[in-house]
């Protein structure tokens, strides 16, 4: 059976303590810009818990909405790059082949969730950072395209331990790294071709929606809305 | 003006055996500009596309300015040319060579840009679809490889279109010179006798080219404005962005081609060939786009106003009355506000006139691509990914020197090709289709009579 990878945020448990970006820092060999860069726009944070504001102090409320690549089944990064690194995979993932870019920066203009982010100098990171480098993820040279990939070395490695046991995947055996790590559980991920996963059930509530869905990217993230009236405040 | 063909043969190949100490010394300046640049790409290749300003969320900004800028100059001369040879305008003479040799230059640096500007430039040659045993071809879906294949055919085709005219006027400076040049021309032209089957093959070459170049002109421009218009992106989403872009592309280009011509007049002394008529007709020229440039500005931004999209209306009050409201409002009166009184008034159109509107143009037009492209990328969906772009050095020194290489190669080729095509100008002076190395006096009812031809043989 053929897998569509999907996830679903929960903005009603969302808490904005940004484990998930941690995590997905460590998880995916994200190089640290430094207070400087990062001042420059420099900084790479392949998911970001965006913050708003909502009316004026003291009656404010503030709303994070945590955004990664929105992995979408029409994504307008993809037909744009003239050499075939942002591609799509038979599974629906947004891949970016690291060794094809050569650095156009087409996708990330056309990225509406601008969620793409180009290497601007070699990787580095703060010590002692650079000892926990995950082997299962290339680091990323100088002038290429990076971004979310749902933890494709997570996916891969699950897919292959359950074919060597002759078995299906089971829902919630692997997580991405921000999944993994969400203490309020916002974040689920899991399977949208089996009707019984609970990403599946959770994309199928009333309070499910798609960011910018108006412009026809079909995402394959779902946020869940906040119940807006009650328990909020 | 009552000029021999010796007269002009001398006039216009004058410059090409004797040098003086300001072309020297203007080879200098335009050579450090050109040399500055390459220092600066060194460094952008050493330490990284980050020593350029831009950043996350702004990844284009100067680069691709200065891309659709120079391409956008590339459309004065093909084009122009290529119609006015086919309208049969008797006063292009001696204006299409110079316009032509500024589509090939322009369009060279304007190639080079896009490559300097990768991530990664030395894997340039991925655009490129040649057979490897990888079976990976380049992405036919992606407008910059619609760019890249456009951009090509338009530099053979425009240089094809430089170097058929040039044959004739090589015929006669092979017999001038010695040594290495006399070589080239020879080269270029291509055993040129100027038998009447030769004339003959010129002129339906030169009459088929025209016609080839203009289709291949307005789609590179409209090609270059899809790079923005086929993203889904605020600002940038916009139908009417392909002839928007020609139109303006036109514009700049009949502005710099004005320019040329004041300096080649000035610096070459051929006052006597490029005369206030020229440039009166090219600013009536430069007035028309001008005002149709006001035209599709309007309409552009009225409908973004008046759907009152969120985001359109983030780029658009970004644009208009925000951060870039200075720049916006340089840009009108740039290309509008000054341009259009001194075009549209008679007294004004001088050579002088011409200049100043030329100069706003150009500089507005720099002003126009910039702002089309910076504001977007600011000011995109979502809020918490708007950013702010500071240029730095590193890239207004490859601007500058974007403009130094195209000072050097117009010096060099100044050096090397009569900036005049001789034998058009003889041809309609003479209106015979023959060139022959003997004085014909200009008398045009006296040259008529004697060699019993008409124009239309000529400049059909």
């Amino acid at each position: 059976m053929t897998h569509k990878w999907a996830m679903v945020l929960d903005l009603d448990r969302c808490t904005g303590c940004e484990a998930c970006v941690v995590a997905c820092h460590a998880e995916n060999n994200i190089g640290t810009a430094g207070p400087d860069q990062a001042a420059r726009g420099r900084a790479k944070h392949w998911i970001r818990v965006e913050r708003y504001w909502e009316g004026e102090f003291p009656n404010a409320k503030l709303r994070f909405q945590p955004v990664l690549c929105q992995q979408c089944d029409d994504a307008p990064c993809e037909p744009v790059c003239p050499t075939y690194a942002s591609y799509h995979t038979p599974e629906g993932l947004n891949a970016q082949v690291y060794n094809r870019c050569i650095g156009t920066r087409f996708c990330a203009n056309a990225c509406p969730y601008t969620v793409r982010f180009l290497n601007f100098y070699n990787p580095e990171w703060d010590k002692p950072l650079h000892l926990q480098l995950n082997p299962d993820v290339s680091v990323r040279s100088v002038g290429i395209m990076e971004k979310c990939t749902f933890c494709v070395q997570r996916i891969r490695a699950a897919e292959i331990q359950a074919e060597g046991e002759k078995r299906d995947l089971k829902d919630g055996e692997f997580n991405p790294a921000c999944v993994q790590t969400c203490a309020p559980k916002a974040m689920v991920f899991g399977d949208l071709n089996d009707p019984n996963s609970e990403v599946s059930r959770l994309a199928r509530s009333g309070r499910s929606t798609k960011l910018l869905a108006e412009l026809g990217t079909r995402p394959n993230v779902n946020y869940l809305l906040q119940d807006s009236g009650k328990n909020n405040g | 003006m009552a000029k021999t063909a010796e007269q002009i043969r001398a006039d216009l190949l004058r410059p090409l055996v004797r040098t003086s100490p300001a072309y020297w010394f203007a080879v200098a300046v335009a050579g450090s500009m050109v040399l500055a640049g390459v220092f600066a790409f060194s460094w952008q290749v050493y330490h990284g596309i980050g020593v350029w300003g831009l950043n996350w969320p702004v990844f284009w900004a100067f680069d691709i300015t200065n891309f659709v800028f120079w391409i956008g100059i590339s459309h004065a001369g093909t084009l122009i040319s290529a119609i006015l040879r086919l309208a049969n305008a008797g006063w292009r003479r001696p204006v299409t060579r110079c316009a032509e040799a500024i589509t090939v230059f322009a369009l060279s640096i304007g190639a080079i840009i896009p490559i300097c500007h990768l991530g990664r430039p030395w894997l340039f040659f991925w655009l490129v679809p040649y057979p490897t045993e990888r079976h990976i071809w380049p992405n036919f879906r992606s407008p910059l490889l619609w760019d890249f294949v456009a951009i090509l055919t338009y530099l053979s085709g425009s240089s094809l279109f430089l170097l058929l005219p040039m044959i004739p006027d090589a015929g006669a400076a092979r017999d001038l010179v010695k040594g290495w040049r006399s070589k080239l021309y020879g080269l270029i032209a291509l055993g040129w006798e100027g038998t009447p089957k030769q004339w003959h093959r010129l002129e339906s070459a030169m009459h088929i080219m025209a016609i080839a170049i203009i289709p291949v002109a307005v789609s590179v421009h409209t090609i270059v404005s899809w790079d923005f218009a086929m993203t889904p992106v605020p600002g940038w989403h916009s139908t009417i962005f392909g002839p928007y872009f020609v139109v303006g592309a036109i514009f700049s280009g009949i502005a710099g081609l004005i320019l040329a011509m004041a300096l080649l007049r000035k610096f070459l002394h051929l006052e006597e060939y490029l005369e206030p008529i020229h440039f009166d007709h090219l600013g009536k020229l430069l007035l028309t786009f001008s005002l149709l440039w006001l035209y599709f500005t309007f309409a552009e931004h009225l409908t973004a106003w008046y759907g009152n999209d969120t985001a359109e209306m983030n780029v658009l009050w970004a644009t208009i009355r925000g951060p870039f409201a200075p720049l916006f409002w340089a840009m009108v009166v740039c290309n509008f506000i000054i341009p259009f009184p001194i075009l549209a008034i008679k007294r004004f159109r001088t050579i002088t006139g011409a200049c100043i509107a030329s100069a706003t143009v150009v500089i507005g037009m720099w002003l126009e691509r910039f702002l089309i492209i910076v504001p977007t990328l600011e000011n995109k969906f979502l809020p918490y990914s708007w950013g702010t772009y500071h240029p730095t050095w590193v890239e207004i020194t490859l601007t500058v020197a974007g403009f130094g290489m195209m000072a050097l190669l117009y010096l060099v080729f100044s050096k090397l090709v009569p900036m005049i095509s001789m034998w058009e100008l003889e041809a309609g002076v003479r209106k015979a289709p023959i060139y022959r190395r003997r004085a014909v006096h200009f008398d045009p009812q006296h040259a008529t009579a004697k060699a019993g031809l008409a124009e239309a043989d000529v400049s059909r």
